[in-house]
């Protein structure tokens, strides 16, 4: 494999003189879109409904392929009316699975996910971001887990869930998922999860809230009493993943919570703004205080790599030549040629090139 | 002076949505008198009749018309472009196939015939095209003006200053349009008269067989250097920068593809310098059309002094001229055969201008200004006339020589 591997590369390195100025790669991509190392597409094969608002787009990679962790999520690009629009969304399959699973629920007036959930058919072609995020299992599953989720919130603890019944089914045993919808219709995974506490050790507390009101952390601790001696994930809307930290703050142990959220955490920091020059692109903008650098760069007609763009993919990154941007979410500044900076969240200090 | 550059330089970079330069624009830089010539302009200007408040509601209706197909833009515009590329790399690996078996006849013509149109789709209707950023809004990294690379001498970043900034913003302004002549030629009788302006027939031909490289050279601006205005440090850096590209451009054409022929290494070479040859006749006779023809005009400066946008536009109109054909015949000019609506509008995607044509001649029609068109044939020979004319001294409209000649420059030549 070593010597093939070796030779395939001079190949391809020597395909490289004779398709110039194309890559041997955009050829291959023309051909089959799925063919394409640099460009990761990924085609639509098959659809799950999983609920009015909500639907699983089961797709198959192209050999460009990251596989993910259970519980992280993927950038994905859609082309509508001609324009390509990225999102990120959970991957609900198995890592080793085939097919990659991604669940998205339509936002009302979201045009990428109505388009998603609702108007992709099977066949349609999408772009795949790198597989990112934080909110994963450790490499040792801890013995007493708690997963606390709300609506879509489901879809990266249902990664986890599919992945420990598969490999690891005895990490159940004694595991407990609280899950809050509106209605036992709109629960997402529903039949899933009921089929997974069967089949496994599994406990599901399925909280609707249009009857029994939102969770609160005293609804928490009547229905998992051991509540604080579990390591947990949560993941639902801003209101209770708020609620829910403060509660672990005061009473539980903070480093035994991990929380994805979905929605932008509010700018908090501030830029003075500045001019930023993106070198790859030959492009420069001014960039208002304030203002992420990539919306200046758009507003600019640059192309950017962006995903979730809200500062926890890292698609966007883009390494810092000079001058200094500040994080606007945390206010930090980074002012060290080399550093990696997230367009998205980073505002400029002053002048600044970034090497996109 | 300083003002007239300030303004143009920020027109430009809202009209032509490409690359903004990255140096700051040189105020004391003009072109050599030889390209802007010594005397007024000759002719009076076709749009003279115009009002200063018609040529705003002109340009008020051009607005119109642009922002109606920008919101307009859509999936069966994506589809057409990729539709394009597809092709041209069908046509260019099937050429190039083909070329491995150059020994056989048969093979020979049919690869250098697919490899000749894949050379000139990839030059006009998708290069020329997507560096104008026309792709732009589609947000694909790979069909973006500031990613894509072309089969063709010019490295796409120095393409881009000089022909969508310096060509689009400047047109026909003698002194400031390069394009006018391309330093080498006179085209319009204001130019300054010199002698060796009688071999500009024979300069013509030789250029059209190596446009390409023409065109890669005068991207380097080596007349400046001559005068002086252009330090010979930084030329010798964009040659530098041009021969790390050009080198592998030749090697593929002349080196790789030929071995890989094997004992048809000449038969393959040749093929391949003649497909770049009629890419370079093509591309040649279609942009001198653009421009040239009888009934196009030009400019002097001072007119970039406080140009409104109505007067940009009117400008655009009065420098350039159409191409009458078929479908097909447009997209192999890479539209530039709607070269009226490619200088109004120079950031639409190509495939809208045959949409739109109708209705720019509607409003010229309306305003009294002239919309210039006619056949490939018809237009080049009024070009090779002018630069024959132009070989010698004088050539401007109040000669007994000029006075012959009848600008058609009427709606019923488009028809």
């Amino acid at each position: 494999m070593g010597v093939l591997g070796a030779i395939g590369r001079q190949a391809y390195s020597a395909a490289g003189w004779l398709t110039q100025p194309l890559l041997p790669d955009d050829l291959l991509g023309t051909l089959n879109p799925l063919w394409s190392a640099s460009e990761p597409n990924a085609r639509v094969v098959g659809l799950r409904r999983e609920t009015a608002d909500t639907t699983t787009l089961l797709l198959r990679p192209g050999r460009a392929r990251t596989r993910h962790l259970p519980g992280q999520f993927v950038g994905l690009g859609v082309r509508i009316d001609g324009v390509w629009h990225w999102r990120t969304y959970s991957a609900t399959s198995r890592p080793a699975d085939d097919l990659l699973a991604v669940t998205v629920t339509a936002i009302p007036g979201g045009m990428v996910s109505g388009a998603l959930a609702h108007a992709t058919p099977v066949g349609a072609l999408v772009r795949l971001g790198p597989p990112a995020g934080e909110f994963v299992l450790p490499q040792q599953v801890p013995e007493k887990l708690l997963f606390v989720t709300a609506g879509s919130g489901i879809t990266p603890v249902m990664g986890m869930l599919r992945e420990l019944a598969a490999s690891r089914p005895e990490t159940l045993e004694g595991a407990v998922l609280v899950h809050c919808d509106r209605t036992p219709r709109d629960v997402v995974f529903g039949p899933d999860l009921r089929a997974l506490t069967a089949s496994t050790g599994l406990q599901l507390v399925e909280r609707h809230t249009a009857l029994e009101g939102r969770l609160t952390p005293d609804a928490l601790g009547d229905c998992v009493p051991d509540w604080a001696a579990r390591e947990a994930w949560i993941c639902g809307p801003a209101g209770m993943l708020d609620d829910l930290t403060a509660h672990w703050d005061r009473s539980g142990d903070p480093d035994a919570l991990h929380v994805e959220r979905f929605a932008a955490p509010v700018f908090g920091g501030d830029s003075t703004g500045g001019t930023v020059s993106f070198i790859t692109s030959g492009i420069a903008a001014e960039a208002a205080p304030g203002t992420p650098l990539m919306v200046a760069g758009e507003a600019a007609g640059a192309v950017l790599p962006n995903g979730c763009r809200m500062g926890i993919c890292h698609t966007c990154v883009g390494r810092l030549r000079s001058g200094a941007v500040r994080d606007l979410n945390t206010g930090e500044l980074y002012d060290t040629p080399g550093d990696a900076v997230r367009t998205c969240v980073s505002g400029a200090a002053g002048d600044v090139e970034i090497e996109l | 002076m300083t003002i007239t550059e300030n303004r143009a330089a920020r027109r430009s970079s809202a009209r032509t949505n490409s690359v903004k330069p990255a140096e700051p624009v040189r105020v004391e830089n003009p072109l050599p008198s030889r390209v802007a010539g010594t005397v007024p302009t000759l002719a009076p200007s076709a749009a003279a009749h115009l009002t200063t408040e018609q040529i705003d509601a002109l340009g008020a209706e051009f607005d119109a018309l642009r922002e109606e197909v920008v919101g307009s833009f859509g999936e069966r515009d994506a589809r057409y472009i990729h539709k394009v590329i597809a092709w041209q790399r069908g046509l260019e690996v099937g050429g190039r196939g083909a070329l491995i078996f150059s020994l056989f006849p048969p093979a020979w013509l049919a690869g250098t015939a697919a490899l000749s149109v894949a050379k000139i789709v990839d030059n006009m209707e998708i290069g020329h095209n997507v560096l104008h950023g026309q792709w732009d809004w589609m947000k694909d990294p790979k069909i973006h003006s500031t990613t894509w690379e072309w089969d063709h001498a010019s490295l796409a970043k120095s393409w881009q200053k000089s022909h969508n900034y310096e060509h689009h913003t400047f047109t026909n302004v003698r002194g400031k349009d390069r394009d006018l002549g391309y330093a080498v030629m006179r085209v319009t009788p204001e130019q300054e008269w010199r002698p060796v302006d009688l071999l500009q027939p024979l300069t013509n031909l030789g250029l059209s067989l190596i446009f390409e490289w023409g065109i890669a050279i005068y991207d380097i601006e080596l007349e400046k250097v001559q005068e002086g205005t252009k330090p010979w440090s930084e030329a010798k850096a964009e040659l530098k920068a041009l021969w790390g590209k050009t080198r592998k451009q030749l090697a593929k054409d002349y080196l790789l593809f030929p071995l890989l022929s094997g004992p048809g290494f000449l038969q393959t070479a040749a093929a391949n310098l003649t497909a770049n040859t009629v890419r370079n006749i093509w591309s040649h006779a279609v942009i001198f059309c653009g421009h040239f023809p009888d009934g196009t005009e030009t400019f002097e400066e001072s007119r970039l002094d406080n140009e409104s946008q109505g007067e940009w536009y009117v400008r655009q109109l009065l420098g350039s001229a159409n191409l009458t054909g078929g479908k097909l015949f447009h997209t192999m000019t890479g539209n530039l055969s709607h070269q009226i609506e490619h200088h109004l509008f120079p950031d639409i995607p190509s495939n809208r201008y045959i949409e739109i044509a109708p209705r720019v001649r509607e409003i010229c029609e309306r305003y009294g200004l002239p919309y210039t068109a006619g056949s490939l044939p018809q237009q080049y020979g009024k070009v090779l006339r002018k630069i024959l004319r132009l070989a010698f001294p004088g050539g401007g409209p109040k000669t007994p020589a000029a006075a012959t000649e009848q600008p058609q420059r009427t709606l019923r030549a488009a028809r």
